[in-house]
């Protein structure tokens, strides 16, 4: 065991690091740009230099870099203060991997560098109303109309849908076979006519995402991705990206910040950090949270070795979202009825936990449910048998559903 | 960057597990249980032939002078087999002692003897129920020791064991080295949750001892003594904790209700996905805790201290859960499940329980920051 870089690991380090230092963008730069502005500018600054998705082949706007060499690059650009580019994250992380595997040659020329640069961005629309848990269970139809599909339904849950450029989507095309059979999958252009899209308000406040409607909107058979029937083997492709790019709640209240606000609030007159239990709550979220990051350099270890990591990697979001929700819920309490107050103030403490409280019921669902994740660790690691289906074999039609039970 | 054991660690590994799967069987751990057989002799003698006793004593003092990962590889396997040994006391405690403390005639006299396993040794701090401290201690010592230990791990079977005595002078405490074949010690066998493991009610009446380390240092020593064996007993708890889930895992997918296994059920399922869960963190946290005792690193502490809280939380967790999976066979004495249930218990008290650790691991957060 040993922490250190390998000598070809840190002359790649010092390269990332010197260029991120002279060229990440300074106040002056971004003065005039709205963060969406500024997202765009710095992914395309970093892209002009072959510094952007850089485990991609060149030829799609990549580097060719090695999969340790992204870890490091990721180390060292959390690093700097630069421009958010979390909008550039589903069309990278989840629609890229399933055009690299199931798009023509053209296409990927034409789709993947402006993913890369953030001159594209993408968004996924796979969730409906009658579909979350079961996705395969969704119902938007296509229907063939020469070398078209004429689609209708609705979509849900589509993060960035209002700003994106294309999105990638699974279709019900055929609805007498079997559920998983009938499903085609297809990428879009966002701006085609007949789609609408609602912001959805979440019990925050907040809109991170839409509902999605499709009236007699068209996409073009050449935009289909894999196989008339075959779009659930293409959308696990995406489905695998997306386990491994919704982190366990970076970002949200952790260890350290609940640490710092025990040591200022008072139980009995003393600091809170100075009682038992609260020591003891915070230790088992220290544990958890050193557990999922040494359980990150263990597949960290594995991908240097040029090895797929093992499954240990699930656990992530399924400890990650309820340690963090616990910790606010814990952290409201410690403030006592003070705990109920959320406002932003100058300290960041101050409307943290409740932000988290509000927020990370989300994170339990959005990507798989915390059921889902359990499910996925005992079926696909444990070698656990799956539940019978009610619908297997069946006609997708004659799947008994919520308002047809 | 490289988190992983070594391609000869992982082969120690198979041979390790190979060999206690052969001669450790849950036969053998039952029988400690059925006929009082508390300590196997010969699997003792076999386990110091191939090495594990002498691991990590230096070769100077007859030992192989391996590292703590290859320890760490061996202490998981132990876990795993619930095996019926007096390993931990001897090689995490006795011999850890004598190695950090000891003066060079007390390495001389003890360690050849502790690598080749012709001597076990153990340690003692606890005297009654309840968390002992440099204020409670009531053993006192010199050059003779006077006082009453309960419950002392492999007491009736040990030879020297290493005492925590009260001193006056800075700690509060100091470390005794006692030989416990002779007439001013009292040996008396006591009943405990886990009976594959030995222990004793120790008197010492002027038995004749040795200051091991200095005067008045013996809690600092203690609790580094504890930090690092805390990591090898983490080891053994994550083993333990494998080993019940495999075993709750296998009854699933044989036992059948209402016409399906009851691995398929999600109640079974999410409940062994929880288990896995835990066990990963407890293995995760254990790797760390393996590479800051191999490197002494000034993270220990905090390592140890993680490790531990994983450790018996992952084993009780799954030692309970096992027995809840296989239903009301888990419960009766018939089945293997009470091991895993039993020695978690003995794992989650013997240098600290749970309270204390997570206490211990806040303390080392604060103090790095």
């Amino acid at each position: 065991m040993d922490f250190n870089d390998t000598e070809a690991e840190a002359k790649f380090r010092t390269e990332a690091a010197d260029w991120l230092k002279n060229n990440v963008p300074g106040s002056d730069e971004l003065a005039t740009l709205n963060p969406m502005q500024q997202a765009k500018h710095w992914q395309k600054k970093k892209a002009d230099a072959g510094w952007a998705c850089i485990r991609w082949p060149k030829e799609y706007g990549g580097r060719g870099a090695n999969a340790i060499e992204q870890v490091i690059w990721n180390q060292e650009e959390s690093k700097i203060d630069a421009p958010s580019v979390g909008v550039f994250s589903i069309g990278q992380g989840m629609a890229a991997p399933t055009m690299m595997t199931w798009a023509t040659e053209d296409q990927k020329v034409r789709y993947l560098p402006k993913l890369a640069s953030g001159e594209e961005i993408w968004c996924q629309l796979f969730s409906e109303p009658a579909g979350g848990s079961d996705l395969a269970a969704l119902r938007t139809k296509a229907e063939k109309d020469g070398d078209d599909w004429i689609v209708n339904g609705q979509k849900i849950w589509t993060s960035g849908a209002q700003y994106s450029d294309f999105g990638i989507l699974v279709l019900r095309t055929d609805p007498t076979v079997p559920k998983h059979q009938g499903l085609s999958y297809f990428f879009l252009d966002m701006k085609s006519p007949g789609i609408e899209i609602k912001p959805i308000k979440q019990m925050s406040g907040a809109s991170g995402f839409n509902e999605v409607y499709f009236t007699n909107v068209r996409i073009s058979d050449a935009q289909r991705l894999g196989e008339v029937g075959q779009g659930w083997q293409v959308a696990l492709t995406t489905l695998m990206n997306e386990r491994a790019s919704i982190g366990g709640g970076g970002g949200n209240a952790g260890f350290k910040t609940a640490m710092k606000l025990a040591q200022e609030v008072m139980i009995d007159d003393k600091p809170a950090i100075e009682d038992k239990l609260v020591r003891a709550k915070l230790a088992n979220w220290y544990v958890q949270e050193a557990g999922l990051k040494y359980t990150g350099y263990r597949s960290l270890t594995a991908l240097s070795k040029g090895e797929i990591p093992g499954p240990e990697n699930s656990i992530g979001k399924l400890v990650g979202a309820p340690k963090s929700q616990d910790l606010a819920s814990f952290a409201i309490d410690l403030k006592e009825q003070a705990g109920i107050v959320w406002e932003e103030g100058e300290d960041e403490m101050d409307s943290l936990f409740q932000d988290t409280y509000m927020s990370i019921p989300g994170l339990r669902i959005a990507g798989g449910t915390d059921e889902i994740m359990a499910n996925i660790i005992a079926e696909r690691v444990l070698g656990l048998p799956q539940e019978p289906r009610m619908d297997k074999g069946i006609p997708f039609t004659d799947v008994p559903t919520s308002s047809k039970p | 960057m490289n988190f992983e054991f070594s391609e000869e660690q992982n082969l120690l590994r198979e041979q390790a597990r190979g060999f206690l799967q052969d001669k450790c069987t849950m036969k053998v751990v039952r029988k400690a249980l059925e006929d009082g057989d508390t300590f196997n002799r010969d699997l003792w003698k076999q386990v110091a032939e191939m090495g594990w006793t002498s691991a990590v004593i230096p070769e100077e003092y007859d030992g192989l002078g391996l590292g703590y990962l290859e320890l760490s590889v061996i202490a998981e396997e132990l876990g795993r087999a619930v095996a019926p040994l007096p390993f931990s006391s001897s090689v995490y405690l006795a011999s850890e002692a004598i190695m950090a403390y000891g003066s060079k005639s007390q390495k001389e006299e003890w360690l050849p003897r502790l690598a080749s396993g012709e001597v076990i040794g153990t340690f003692t701090l606890s005297e009654k129920q309840g968390q002992t401290s440099p204020s409670n201690l009531s053993t006192t010592g010199g050059v003779t020791i006077n006082g009453i230990k309960l419950p002392v791990a492999d007491g009736d079977i040990a030879d020297i064991c290493i005492v925590v005595g009260k001193s006056n002078e800075g700690d509060g405490a100091s470390l005794y080295l006692v030989d416990l074949n002779q007439s001013g010690v009292n040996r008396e066998a006591i009943k405990t949750l886990d009976p594959s493991r030995s222990h004793a009610k120790l008197t010492f009446i002027n038995a004749s001892a040795s200051l091991l380390g200095e005067e008045g240092q013996g809690w600092a020593a203690t609790q580094n003594i504890f930090n690092r064996a805390a990591v090898l007993f983490a080891w053994e708890q994550t083993g333990g904790s494998e080993a019940a889930l495999e075993m709750a895992k296998e009854y699933a997918l044989g036992r059948f209700a209402f016409g399906r296994a009851i691995a398929s059920y999600q109640a079974i399922k999410h409940k062994l996905a929880n288990m896995y869960v835990k066990n990963t963190l407890a293995r995760s946290n254990c790797y760390f805790g393996a590479w800051a005792l191999s490197t002494n690193a000034a993270e220990l502490p905090v390592a140890a201290a993680s490790a531990r809280v994983a450790g018996i939380q992952a084993y009780y967790f799954a030692s309970k859960e096992n027995i809840q999976t296989h239903g009301g066979m888990g419960f009766t004495w018939e089945f293997d499940c009470q091991f895993h249930y039993r020695r978690a218990k003995l794992l989650s008290v013997n240098i600290g329980s749970e309270s204390q650790w997570q206490d211990k691991l806040i303390t080392a957060v604060e103090a790095a920051a």
